[in-house]
């Protein structure tokens, strides 16, 4: 979706503000959302796409207004409504449904390292043989779905060429949805700055961005 | 897709205005509610948030980083290990896992400089850098290291000649990047141990380079 989240190459933000010797957390409640939202998503009810998703989904002016961690907590929630983890209205009262049966956590403590060290992969076998080689010139299509996708506004339409082959990854616009993994060819291409902003820019200067087969098209 | 509930929203029965509701302690209590109720639900075990916490607090962090690089500066062998796969070159000092399940390392030389963002989330290497910097995941950032990154690297004191290629990586896909930044001069002499406590954060994002102590 063009959402606000989608910031590659917007004015108006300011400079980057730094904070010295900046502490992990700002407070235990940043660290509290971290935590909860871990170990719910352990129960693997929905992946990593899902979970942007719900944040890109936000509106506009609630996105720029939330800290990092305070994200989390609408779309925490909101995936584990919809995928049953939690009712809606357990949700709005903060109280458990009595009469649903307790459950037993799939993560527990001395399962955590083991989890955080493996990790989700996701690279998966596929028969799709990659279309591209390293050296092949493209051109990103030019697709404005109103769904998840990873290919951000500034690329696209553009012309770049193919720098990396990372095998086929789980691709996120189907799998955000629930529609499938659809795991498919991750290249990296790489696009000089002067297709991307003009000559402005540095005619030295590059940009390589990670993009599934279904973002490109032979410009070759 | 989200929507507003009680936890997500202010209790104060005055406020109509729910954007506005993200007060320090007003956001703690709708947190601790989540957390209470997923817990009294049995979905989370108290003892495995704790345990998160703790990994992301004393397991990761950038010292990790910091010793890949050093490794890769003074074993020649592994840093042409580390940039032909750095996911297996990494997990060879015991660091792997989420965020960092698809590593790649990419190397600044005299001619290029290589910067790392996350324009569309805050994708970031986290077995070897840890949890990143709020700089890292705010707008400006994320809105300007693509755009202008020599302005970006200027603000961060770094100051690159135009022979420099500018090399920016933009995080779009679960493979996550490492600088590999330039090892400085008049350090021959010193050892991996004695080198990895140069290497900062900064310089295996890209907004810094590597000094001499």
């Amino acid at each position: 979706m063009n959402g606000i989240h989608d910031m590659g190459g917007m004015h108006g933000f300011g400079p980057i503000v730094r904070e010295e010797n900046e502490p992990l957390w700002h407070a235990p409640w940043e660290a509290r959302m971290f935590a909860v939202g871990s170990a719910l998503g352990a129960w693997g009810r929905w992946p990593i796409d899902a979970s942007r998703a719900q944040i890109e989904s936000m509106p506009a002016e609630k996105y720029l207004r939330s800290a990092y961690y305070e994200k989390r907590l609408p779309a925490t929630i909101a995936n584990a409504v919809e995928r049953g983890l939690i009712t809606q209205e357990e949700a709005e009262t903060g109280r458990p449904d009595p009469s649903a049966p307790k459950a037993t956590p799939p993560l527990t403590a001395d399962q955590v390292e083991g989890l955080m060290k493996h990790g989700s992969p996701t690279t998966r076998a596929v028969e799709r043989q990659p279309v591209f080689q390293i050296g092949h010139a493209v051109r990103t299509r030019n697709l404005h779905p109103t769904t998840h996708t990873r290919l951000p506004r500034y690329a696209r339409d553009k012309p770049g060429i193919i720098v990396l082959l990372h095998g086929a990854h789980v691709f996120p616009d189907t799998n955000a949805l629930f529609r499938g993994e659809n795991p498919q060819p991750l290249y990296t291409v790489k696009f000089r700055a002067q297709d991307l902003w003009g000559e402005a820019a540095n005619p030295r200067d590059t940009v390589c961005i990670d993009l599934w087969e279904d973002y490109l098209e032979s410009a070759q | 897709m989200v929507q507003e509930d009680a936890i997500m929203t202010s209790h104060d029965p005055h406020s109509n205005d729910h954007d506005h509701s993200s007060v320090p302690g007003d956001l703690a209590l709708r947190v601790k509610a989540l957390e209470s109720l997923v817990v009294e639900k049995g979905l989370v075990d108290p003892a495995a948030l704790d345990a998160i916490i703790e990994y992301y607090e004393h397991k990761v962090g950038p010292r990790n980083g910091a010793r890949v690089v050093a490794r890769a500066w003074t074993d020649p062998d592994y840093k042409t290990r580390l940039l032909r796969n750095a996911t297996a070159a990494i997990a060879e000092l015991g660091y792997s896992g989420r965020q960092g399940e698809h590593m790649v390392a990419v190397e600044n030389t005299d001619t290029t400089h290589n910067l790392v963002v996350c324009t569309l989330c805050s994708c970031y290497p986290l077995p070897v850098l840890g949890l990143p910097p709020s700089w890292y995941k705010s707008a400006p950032y994320r809105s300007r290291a693509i755009l202008e990154p020599r302005a970006v690297l200027q603000e961060f004191g770094l100051d690159l000649s135009d022979d420099v290629e500018v090399r920016v990586w933009d995080s779009t896909a679960e493979i996550r990047y490492l600088v590999l930044p330039q090892r400085p001069a008049g350090t021959e002499a010193m050892t991996e141990e004695q080198l990895a406590p140069l290497v900062t954060r900064d310089a295996m994002i890209g907004t810094a380079v590597v000094t001499q102590p």
